[in-house]
């Protein structure tokens, strides 16, 4: 076991360096990580990363069908699609909406969703008169228990250093001019509160069911980079 | 501390990168970091704010350059190094120090369910009193320290208004530093726009802070 770590890390050193040369040009570990689509040699963090599994596994440290589980929790099971749910309920159900607004916790809580980073929710309201969105300008907090796992962008330096100077550019850059009597409110995550941002329910969906309307709602439009689009046409089959 | 980390207000970071349909890891050992750094969160050796101090310690220039798991990934070393969980010539070999103890027990997959359902709230159920109350005109402190704040430097010295009290939490500038949990109220404070960044700003915006008490004198 230990020769076979051994030859391991000493491979990894070269395919490392191997990396390094041919993809200096495109600045390797660098933030543009749609770049990375074509990368044929693994990427120096692969290496590691995988060297640090295998060190915490034989300490008896990690056990990897934990590291699969919280894998897969968070590519399936956790993600936008709560959020949608949570907003088409308080679009369609007025008293959940009340309930949602007052006590997100609890109101979040009836579709079986909080725990990790969901812990302290608060929801804030879009109206004709009243745009919200949210960053957290000093490291990357999020709702992950109705949103999942953040977004490269919103981790990245342009929209953490901009979203509090300059929020109406920000938000021209995801396509969304903000009319000047329109107030935006900027809510940075500097504690332990997550925030959901109830857009509006758009225009033409009057006859929408929950589970219809759950569909057109977007991990943006709850971050509150976008507004949620109105369906193309007519009610979905 | 004032670090490349606080980053509201700072130009010159370029335009936003919003790819479409992205995956929640962009490659393999993205997921697997994730899932190594919650892993080891459920030995319960560090706090939430240690973790964030750790991150803010990444020298700025490797800050800007290299990729979010991979700041977990060195912050996470550190902390099981500090907490003795590894050794640092483990973690450069790759390979347990000869007879050292087979630690844990370690997360299993069946308590992965219940670890994310119960999450870490940072609230705390003490009767502490509110200094400050809903309305009321207050200051954002001018404090500069050198360990872990999570006072913005874009809002020291400006003038808000309380506009909802949170409750009780966890004072992170103590926490993170294994100096107690000192808790206290916490307020949802509006600043305009304009008092944060002058005339250019759109006269109704605002920027709305969750500040601790501590963060905050009368104005």
């Amino acid at each position: 076991m230990a020769t076979k770590r051994r030859d391991f890390l000493a491979g990894a050193v070269s395919a490392a360096g191997a990396a390094m040369t041919p993809n200096l040009s495109h600045g390797h570990g660098h933030s543009h990580d749609h770049d990375h689509d074509h990368q044929v040699v693994p990427s120096d963090p692969t290496l590691r990363v995988k060297a640090l599994e295998s060190l915490l596994v034989e300490k008896g440290l990690v056990d990897r069908a934990a590291l699969d589980a919280l894998v897969d929790t968070y590519e399936h099971k956790i993600g936008p699609r709560n959020g949608a749910r949570v907003v088409a309920r308080a679009w369609t159900n007025p008293a959940y909406k009340q309930r949602l607004l007052t006590n997100a916790d609890a109101a979040i809580g009836e579709l079986g969703y909080g725990g990790q980073q969901g812990e302290h929710m608060l929801v804030v309201e879009n109206t004709p008169q009243v745009h919200n969105m949210v960053v957290c300008t000093l490291c990357s907090c999020y709702p992950w228990a109705v949103l999942g796992l953040p977004p490269v962008w919103y981790k990245s330096a342009p929209y953490r250093s901009r979203a509090v100077i300059d929020p109406r550019g920000v938000l021209r850059e995801f396509g969304l001019e903000m009319p000047e009597d329109v107030e935006v409110r900027v809510w940075d995550s500097t504690a332990e509160l997550r925030y959901l941002v109830l857009p509006e329910r758009p225009a033409g969906t009057a006859h929408w069911s929950e589970e219809q309307l759950a569909e057109l709602v977007t991990r943006d439009a709850i971050v509150g980079v976008a507004k949620v689009a109105p369906p193309a046409k007519g009610v979905p089959a | 501390m004032n670090g490349i980390h606080d980053m509201g207000g700072m130009h010159g970071m370029g335009s936003i990168q919003h790819e479409k349909n992205e995956a929640v890891f962009h490659e393999k050992w993205e997921g697997r970091a994730f899932g190594l750094s919650f892993a080891m969160d459920s030995f319960d050796k560090w706090t939430l704010d240690a973790f964030r101090h750790q991150i803010e310690l990444i020298p700025p220039a490797e800050y800007l350059r290299i990729r979010y798991y991979e700041k977990w990934i060195a912050a996470y070393i550190e902390l099981m190094i500090k907490a003795g969980l590894v050794s640092r010539a483990e973690v450069e070999s790759g390979i347990p120090a000869p007879g050292s103890a087979t630690m844990g027990p370690a997360l299993t997959a069946a308590q992965v369910p219940a670890m994310i359902a119960s999450g870490s709230p940072a609230s705390r159920d003490v009767p502490v009193a509110a200094r400050f109350h809903t309305g009321q005109r207050v200051r954002a402190r001018n404090i500069n320290p050198v360990g872990h704040t999570r006072l913005p430097r874009y809002v020291r010295a400006k003038v808000g208004t309380v506009e909802r009290d949170h409750g009780v939490f966890v004072f992170p500038d103590t926490n993170a530093h294994s100096r107690g949990e000192k808790p206290q109220h916490v307020y949802s404070v509006r600043f305009t726009s304009r008092e944060l960044w002058g005339e250019q700003a759109a006269p109704r915006d605002s920027v709305y802070l969750d500040m601790w008490d501590d963060y905050l004198e009368p104005a």
